[in-house]
């Protein structure tokens, strides 16, 4: 019992980082119509710089406020030196000149933080379990993460949906010229948007940090599952994001934790092992294909394309 | 001038020519490395190829293709492993299972559009990378060696370096034909209204679905073939050679040699390879009068150059090699006629 719950929690924990990706990359499609691939490298920059300041400054907070300044200065001259010459072009250029940008960054990282990867130690307030239930305790550091994302998610639903800022946000998805014709300065709420997501990425890096070793690489992974998350949430969909992430953090994680056992009821103990982990790491996929065959627009699409 | 004698085509039949020749200059004292980097190029223009059918003429903006390089490779690999050489069961196997994947992907890929197609197919490409480097029999993540190449007849010896060369030379040749016959039969000229207007298509009364999961089915096929020639090519087969950023890379060599043209992927293949390779030394070469040691160590990081020019290309040279080629065609040809 405890370890379903713990597990539950994980897989929580997971979906709400997935989320913050997820939003990112929802975000900058839904309004300005561009696929980025390079997100996950926002992500990856955004775990080295906490890593780098945290080491800096000896404060984990400190470390993670500043590597959240640098992520949204870095997304956003990525924006004006290259994103701003691609909207409105094919999504193929899109998928290429992002794809340029993840060799770029790999590249840049190996030059300057070397190919060894590294880590971001936790504070030691964090770095402990705390009850949560009589006779069931969970480690702090997630439950922060658990704490921070939905707080983000409530920030990030009322500056979307209601400030003057997330109304002009929405008006330029809508009808990026109109917007531009009554006296809004598009070109820098794009740069923002594209900032934005890319904080939104760089914190997902930097909390994910201290669990995993910080290397090159790491943003790749984790982006396809983004990727997965928008398909079933239905692009330009930031609620849909949020339960489709959820969803598959679950899935991932119980699967990962429970369907080996299950498999070994069905199945041989020799043929489940051999089975277990590739049949796991399908379920996603497979919850995906399902979704598509029942709504191939994702479950809630923001209906324009 | 006729209209055969352009600038493009003297470019292409130099390049076929030099292709055909390149084992006797190797031969005749030429480097052994450039014999394995040609086949690499070759196998890999062969994949390119079966992308450009669905992605230059198509429209279908797969980013999963390697998924079948993987599966054709895994094919052949797998029946080694076993104890099955003969090619004659190997490579259909490894068509087979290719077709087969392609089938279920297209599928389920096809209802969608845009996007979603993009993310998709990239999303089942790394679910089938998962797959593979889960299957701890076959070596998991560490890749599974082939100790012995395919099997054929008496005459045919795969282990023979310039036989395999030109076994691979030939199917590439043989795959542009194909595709450049089937691009312009009827059934490529639907798919070709598929790209530029799917609705009008389909009102006019084609059932556009099947029409593009059959073309879907034969690229992936045809990469299938070219992941058993690497696995023969290599000797030895990872889940690395699927993942998603050799999807990336195919892409490239595609549009780098210029889409919806019969020889672009082949163009694309040479350009991308060989710049790859000889990035690092020109950086070198170029760099160490200036800086020193600093170029040496600068030319492992060469990607760094990669991505931006990538960038550069999309952004200015978007018809590629072969557009490039047309464009200093008719200059000429202006140039000629004054």
């Amino acid at each position: 019992m405890t370890l379903i719950i713990e597990q539950c929690l994980n897989g929580l924990q997971f979906g709400l980082l997935l989320f913050l990706l997820a939003a990112g990359l929802t975000l900058v499609f839904g309004i300005m119509d561009l696929v980025n691939l390079a997100h996950g490298s926002l992500y990856m920059i955004g775990a080295y710089f906490a890593a780098t300041f945290a080491a800096w400054t000896g404060s984990f907070v400190l470390g993670a406020m500043l590597a959240l300044v640098a992520t949204l200065m870095v997304g956003m001259a990525v924006e004006v030196i290259a994103m701003r010459r691609l909207y409105g072009r094919d999504h193929l250029d899109h998928v290429l000149a992002t794809f340029g940008l993840i060799l770029f960054f790999d590249e840049s990282v190996r030059l300057i933080w070397g190919p060894e990867g590294m880590s971001l130690p936790l504070p030691s307030w964090l770095n402990r379990s705390v009850q949560i239930l009589p006779g069931i305790n969970y480690s702090a550091y997630r439950l922060a993460i658990i704490v921070v994302t939905l707080v983000v998610a409530v920030l990030l639903y009322v500056l979307v949906m209601r400030t003057r800022m997330g109304m002009l946000i929405r008006a330029g998805a809508s009808n990026r010229e109109m917007v531009g014709a009554l006296g809004v300065n598009i070109k820098l709420l794009y740069t923002l948007v594209f900032g934005l997501g890319a904080a939104l990425a760089g914190l997902a890096g930097l909390m994910q940090a201290p669990i995993l070793t910080v290397q090159i690489g790491m943003g790749e992974n984790i982006l396809i599952l983004a990727f997965v998350i928008t398909v079933i949430g239905g692009i330009g969909s930031i609620r849909g994001a949020l339960v489709a992430a959820i969803f598959v953090g679950f899935v991932d994680t119980l699967g990962r934790a429970f369907f080996p056992d299950l498999l070994r009821m069905v199945l041989s103990k020799d043929a489940a092992s051999t089975a277990a982990p590739a049949l796991s790491s399908m379920l996603i996929y497979l919850l995906m294909a399902i979704v598509l065959v029942v709504k191939p627009e994702g479950l809630f699409s923001a209906g324009q394309k | 001038m006729t209209g055969w004698l352009s600038v493009r085509n003297i470019v292409i039949v130099a390049l076929l020519a030099a292709l055909v020749l390149l084992p006797v200059y190797v031969e005749l004292g030429g480097n052994r490395f450039l014999l394995t980097l040609f086949t690499r190029i070759v196998i890999l223009a062969l994949a390119a190829g079966s992308l450009n059918l669905i992605l230059g003429y198509g429209g279908m903006m797969s980013f999963g293709h390697a998924a079948y390089i993987g599966i054709g490779g895994y094919a052949v690999g797998i029946l080694a492993h076993e104890g099955i050489f003969s090619g004659f069961v190997q490579w259909p196997v490894a068509l087979a299972a290719s077709a087969l994947f392609a089938a279920v992907i297209g599928a389920l890929s096809l209802r969608t559009r845009g996007v979603y197609f993009i993310m998709i197919t990239l999303a089942f490409a790394q679910m089938a990378y998962y797959i593979i480097a889960g299957l701890a029999r076959y070596g998991g993540d560490d890749g599974l060696t082939i100790y012995k190449r395919s099997q054929f007849v008496a005459p045919i010896d795969l282990s023979n370096k310039v036989q395999f060369y030109y076994v691979c030379l030939a199917l590439l040749y043989g795959s542009i034909y194909l595709i450049w016959r089937l691009v312009n039969s009827r059934f490529g000229l639907v798919i070709q209204g598929v790209r530029s207007n799917d609705v009008r298509m389909r009102a006019i009364g084609f059932p556009t679905y099947r029409y593009k999961l059959a073309c879907f089915v034969i690229a992936g096929t045809l990469c299938g073939l070219a992941g058993a020639l690497l696995a023969n090519h290599t000797d030895f087969v990872s889940p690395g050679i699927m993942y998603w950023t050799r999807s990336g890379d195919l892409i490239i060599m595609v549009v780098l040699g210029g889409m919806a043209s019969p020889f672009g992927p082949l163009f694309g293949a040479v350009a991308l390879l060989l710049f790859e390779e000889m990035l690092p030394f020109v950086i070198k070469l170029v760099g160490t009068p200036f800086f020193g040691e600093a170029a040496a160590r600068a030319s492992e990081y060469w990607q760094i150059i990669m991505g931006p020019l990538l960038l550069l290309v999309v952004l200015f040279a978007r018809r590629g090699i072969d557009g490039l080629l047309a464009k200093v065609g008719a200059k000429v040809r202006a140039k000629v006629r004054t």
